[in-house]
């Protein structure tokens, strides 16, 4: 029953909450079923012109205005996150786009191993699906988000290119000689960034600044490659609308959500099918706020495993400095990877492994900021001559470590902590294991390896990167198994059948690159399968 | 104590003016101004809307340690108190390194001081060399590397 003094919108067949990666999709997938869909979105729309790049306070804003964390954000769309129980802060955008707005665009696939990991190594649990089941969905997805790459990849099984890849540039090819007078593998990185005219999309002109937004409309934000195309199939697309809980009825099915509009009214919208992609946070937070009566520990959570198993891939950086100029603020800050250290190797002390990025210099204002900070740049006389010896001449890496699900590392909503409408904040509660911290170990003192060879004369390290929990993967996992998962193979929960999840909640394990390409693949996966299904959909 | 939302005093402000001067003073030889210029120190003011509560009880900090004289010391016993300030009161010091950095970085003159173009990234963008594609032949001849799985 709708709570008396809420406003009942008329009913939809499928609401899906959120519109960033997954949700735009998603919801493009599923258009040409013709079905009324609605997505709610907390954020706003972005205009191109508001990027930082257009000014010359660039700098200011992407810490400021555009910061990746929600918490010095505060963004009228964003909501609190306490994570001060975890060395890794939460990294985010709430608005149409989500994640992909300030994300760098760096865009491996998992590799065939990853959905193996309990058959390979003897740890964590393998995934209900494989490399092979998404591979099509992989394949779609790099033609619509527009992917730039170089085929022939050793790391990884055969994939078609879409674009050429991004310039090396002196980061990329003075580290890509470091990397073959080590014998180690290298490779210029898929990146998520149009080189060349794009389905209206233009090329780029290496602004610098694709984690601030990307002014030039190269990169791929799913504002502008799956919406659009979404909302001419007639999707629906509600802003400044943000869900607080799922209503249920006495069959444990979802009847709708109840969320506030941006007059701040509070609504319900009846639907059908009820999606979930609000990322690895949100949407546990979400979920254990709908608790009730018929669902005491929180929607869709028999299992006991809502919340649980959060993977945040800890994130070590590795940065030398060289006499040489190296690229400094120009280009995709992410140039090249390496997938060298990515398999288990059993002479190693941890398993299963991790990639580099490879990523060139900052902005004056962030070259002088961590100079200072790492203590290369002194306060006084001494300022400038250090500034310059840091400033375009640095080049370095950040290892993307495979951090194990956990069941001790959870979201939970926190006691006291809420976001402007009343809603409680989530709760990130994460430590280190012993392997992950063996692993982050190993990748700085091979990183120091790689930046001596490439000729740094100084390199400096910090791990793990304490800002840098962009990757919100694992706490609603799919699987077979009802007692061992939150939703089943094709991302339907097993208690609720008419409610799915399509984001990173759904990964059983993260593997050690970033998610966004494997998110969007498992959203298009579990949209062909509401196709497929339509008729017996709920059984 | 004024309260957070407040904006800083005159006094407050040439405290912060003489700390961010600290930070990045002027030099002559390369002919650059410190943060304390008066084009600078006048943007700095107009961005610390989100500084502003570390700022003041920075400034706090560092006078307080004066026992309210900061401005009347001379330059090298300033600095002597700053870099026990620094010591004492890491965050706080940083926060006067964030908002120093962040406006002379974008000062034209300073700009072009350090080899760069006074002017957004957007519209125009920048060159970035080509790559290369040669140097990746020794890991093509390697072969493959991921593990295959039946």
């Amino acid at each position: 029953m709708v709570r008396p003094m809420v406003e009942r919108n008329e009913a939809v067949d499928v609401v899906i909450v959120g519109a960033g990666a997954s949700a735009a999709a998603f919801a493009w997938s599923l258009a040409e079923t013709g079905m009324h869909i609605v997505c709610l979105e907390q954020g706003d729309w972005v205009q191109p012109g508001d990027f930082p790049s257009t000014g010359r306070d660039a700098e200011e804003r992407a810490a400021t205005d555009f910061a990746i964390s929600p918490n010095i954000r505060r963004n009228p769309g964003d909501y609190p996150v306490n994570d001060k129980d975890s060395p890794i802060a939460v990294a985010n955008f709430n608005g149409v786009g989500g994640g992909t707005m300030l994300y760098a665009a760096h865009f491996p696939r998992l590799h065939p191993s990853d959905f193996r990991v309990k058959t390979l190594d003897g740890v964590a649990d393998d995934w209900p699906i494989d490399y092979a089941t998404l591979e099509p969905f992989y394949a779609l997805n790099d033609r619509k988000m527009g992917i730039s790459s170089l085929a022939g990849d050793p790391a990884y099984p055969s994939k078609p290119q879409v674009m050429p890849p991004i310039p090396m540039g002196r980061t990329g090819i003075t580290i890509g000689k470091a990397m073959n007078k080590l014998g180690w593998h290298w490779w210029p990185a898929d990146a998520a960034i149009a080189t060349e005219t794009f389905n209206g999309r233009a090329p780029c002109i290496n602004l610098g600044m694709c984690g601030a937004g990307c002014a030039q409309g190269a990169k791929a934000t799913t504002d502008i490659t799956y919406w659009p195309e979404a909302m001419r199939e007639r999707v629906e697309v509600r802003t400044r609308c943000r869900v607080s809980r799922i209503e249920t009825d006495a069959n444990n099915r979802a009847t709708g959500v109840y969320y506030f509009d941006g007059d701040n009214i509070e609504r319900f919208q009846p639907a059908e099918i009820v999606v979930m992609a609000s990322n690895g946070v949100g949407t546990p937070r979400l979920l254990l706020n709908s608790a009730s009566e018929r669902f005491p520990n929180g929607l869709a959570n028999s299992s006991g495993l809502l919340g649980k198993n959060l993977m945040l891939h800890p994130y070590a950086q590795i940065r030398g400095y060289f006499d040489e100029p190296m690229d400094g603020y120009r280009g995709p800050h992410i140039c090249t990877w390496s997938m060298e250290f990515y398999e288990t190797d059993p002479s190693r002390d941890f398993v299963r492994g991790y990639c580099y990025q490879f990523s060139r210099g900052q902005g004056p204002v962030t070259a002088a900021v961590n100079g200072m900070a790492d203590g290369l740049i002194p306060w006084g006389e001494d300022h400038h001559s250090a500034f310059r010896g840091v400033f375009d001449h640095s080049a370095g890496m950040a290892s993307i470590c495979e951090d194990l699900p956990e069941e001790i590392n959870t979201v939970t909503l926190d006691s006291d902590l809420r976001d402007s409408n009343g809603i409680p904040a989530p709760k990130i509660t994460y430590r280190l294991s012993e392997n992950s911290e063996r692993m982050l170990a190993h990748s700085i003192a091979r990183g120091r390896d790689i930046l001596t060879a490439a000729g740094a004369r100084h390199i400096t390290s910090r791990s793990p990167l304490p800002h840098a929990g962009w990757h919100l993967m694992g706490t609603a996992r799919m699987g077979t198994d009802p007692r061992r998962s939150v939703v089943n193979e094709w991302g339907r929960s097993h208690d609720v059948r008419n409610l799915f999840v399509i984001d990173g909640s759904v990964f059983v394990t993260g593997g050690g690159v970033n998610p966004t390409s494997t998110i969007q693949a498992v959203a298009l996966y579990i949209a062909d399968q509401v196709k497929n299904r339509i008729y017996d959909l709920f059984d | 104590m004024m309260s957070a939302n407040q904006p800083l005093t005159d006094h407050e402000k040439q405290i912060l003016r003489t700390i961010v001067g600290h930070v990045i003073p002027a030099s002559g030889s390369l002919g650059v101004p410190g943060a304390d210029d008066e084009t600078i120190f006048a943007d700095i003011l107009t961005s610390v809307r989100r500084d502003e509560a570390a700022l003041r009880e920075a400034i706090d900090v560092v006078d307080g340690a004066a026992d309210g004289g900061f401005l009347a010391l001379s330059r090298p016993q300033q600095a002597e108190l700053l870099g026990r300030f620094r010591q004492s009161h890491p965050t706080l010091a940083r926060s006067c390194e964030v908002i120093a950095a962040r406006c002379y970085y974008r000062d034209d003159r300073v700009m072009r001081a350090i080899g760069m173009e006074p002017r957004p990234p957007f519209p125009l963008g920048f060159d970035v060399v080509p790559s290369d594609l040669s140097l990746l032949d020794p890991v093509r001849q390697r072969g493959k590397i991921y593990r295959e799985v039946n």
